[in-house]
Order: structure tokens, then sequence, then C-alpha cells
């Protein structure tokens, strides 16, 4: 649709001339985000409803916020950030309770899963992608981590932030975001693994020296 | 270098952010660690997968009602600015 057009103003521009009072520059900014938005929200909730309500608070108070917007951060990282904390409150009003488990640093620093199952997959990823049930497992996984090593990789490995970007949009230190991203990674390894090793390339003895 | 210490350097040598003279250790203990070796494999495939894995598809209804909740509230905010 968009293919002959000229290269697509960049959202930097785009806030200024929506806090210039362009209407149709914050539909383009929201228009270009909403999807992620909305795919950020349903990762980390699993629920549709409570997607879309993060959704929606989101462009509100982005809408609301937006004047406040200096550019020091990409336009996507404040607006994950903003997401982000409206997904955190519905998962900590899910739980009934405050979780102070969030902001505190890690103390289990270097004490990473250490990897049981190793093999060589059967499969590209190219190839499992390609395949319905390759989407279940890599749901389930997922689900199966600790929220806050979960929120990690999610804004780091699929959403793509840089650590800092994550740091910022968690509001906790760099150093933390390694050590929960290097967690999330090493468990998603070791349960992806189990579902597409090559059981006769398994390999045994990791760690012995 | 030690297998240990090759896990907790993971993150920095998959991302490409590894000290050039650390990634040269990091590959030789790979090249007589066949664990290690896999190990890392396995993880730049399970990043690659949920990198690639597809995008929730948002209802259609949603937006269309997200937008116009986003109008209502362009409205109140820019009243001088309104048209017609
Ligand atoms: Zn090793």
């Amino acid at each position: 649709m968009s293919q002959a057009h000229p290269p697509p103003v960049s959202d930097l521009e785009l806030v200024r001339q929506a806090n210039s009072g362009r209407q149709e520059a914050f539909e383009e900014l929201t228009g270009r985000y909403e999807e992620r938005v909305f795919g950020l929200a349903m990762r980390m909730l699993r629920h549709q409803q409570d997607a879309e309500d993060v959704t929606q608070q989101a462009f509100l108070s982005a809408l609301e916020n937006l004047n406040r917007f200096r550019g020091e951060a990409r336009f996507a990282t404040w607006l994950f950030r903003i997401a982000t904390h409206a997904a955190l409150k519905v998962l900590r009003k899910r739980k009934g309770a405050v979780s102070l488990e969030w902001a505190a640093e890690d103390s289990d620093g270097m004490a990473a899963p250490h990897p049981e199952y190793i093999a060589d997959w059967r499969e590209t990823p190219e190839k499992l992608a390609e395949r319905a049930e390759t989407r279940r497992l890599l749901d389930e996984a997922l689900a199966a981590l600790d929220e806050k090593h979960r929120v990690v990789f999610i804004l780091r490995d699929v959403e793509g932030l840089s650590v800092r970007e994550t740091a910022e949009a968690l509001g906790i230190s760099e150093g933390n975001v390694k050590v929960r991203l290097l967690r999330a990674r090493l468990e998603l390894r070791e349960r992806l693994t189990r579902e597409f090793g090559d059981p006769r390339k398994r390999v045994a003895g990791h760690g012995a020296r | 270098m030690k297998c240990e210490e090759l896990l907790a350097m993971l993150n920095e040598y998959v991302d490409g952010t590894v000290d050039p003279a650390i990634c040269k250790e990091f590959e030789r203990h790979m090249a007589g660690c066949n664990p290690c070796q896999v190990v890392v494999d396995n993880i730049r495939k399970t990043i690659t997968l949920y990198k690639k894995g597809e995008r929730y598809e948002m209802p259609v209804e949603f937006r269309e009602r997200l937008h116009e909740t986003l109008r209502i509230k362009w409205r109140e905010r820019h009243p001088a600015k309104r048209r017609g």
C-alpha cells in the first residue's frame, strides 16, 4: 500500500507535529505501534481483554503525556515503558498483593540454571517456525518462566529493545537485566531443547571440568 | 576458560558485545568443548525462534474502539483546533 511512497517521517517528527496539534500525526504513531503494544501486553498477560485494556491505557497515557516526551529515549521505548507499567499493574492486581520482589536486585547473580539436556535440534528454526505446534510450545515455555524473567526476555529478545532500554522500561539496573535475561534464555533453551532436541545427538557430561 | 565462566558470558557472546580478547578465549573453549558449543547453538536458535514468532493480531473491533477512544480524548485536549 505504501511501497511507492517517500520514506516515512520519523517518530520524533510525528511527535513534534502531534504536539503542535496535528491529529493525523498522532494517529500515524498509533498505527505504527498498536500491534506491537498489543503483542507485548498479550505476551505479558496472556489474556485478551486485559491486553486490550492495557493497550488502550498506554495510548491514552501517551496522548496525555506526549508534550512531556523529550526525545531522550526512542519513542518506542517510551511507549513500551508506559505499556509495561500498565501490564505490571494488572499482574500485581491479579496476585492480590504488591510484590516487592520485582524491583529487588537478584541476589542469585551467577546461579543461572545449569544446562542439563544438551542436544542438537532436529530441525532449523525456520522449519520449526512453520508448525502450529511450535507456537504453542513457545508460548508454554515462556509462560513457565518467572514473571520477572519473562518480562525481560519479552522486551529484550522479542521486542528487540537494548539492555539499557529494557532497564529503563522496567526501572531496574542494566546488571539486573543481564542476570534475568541470562536466566530466561537458559531456561527457555532447556525447555525447547527437550522438545526439539534430537535424542540421538544428546551430549552428556557438561560441566564436568 | 571453564564451562562455568563461559556460561556467565553467554549473553555478551550471543549479542556480540563481548570483549574481543575474551571472545577468542570463548571460541577456543568451544572448539574443545562440544557441550558448550551445542548450548550456544541451542540458545541462538531459541532466540531466533522467539524473534520470528508470529505477532498477536489485534482484533478489528478493538482497533476501531481504540481509535474512537483516542479521537474523543484528542478532541477533549484540543478543543480550539476542532474543525467543522
Ligand atoms: Zn565447556
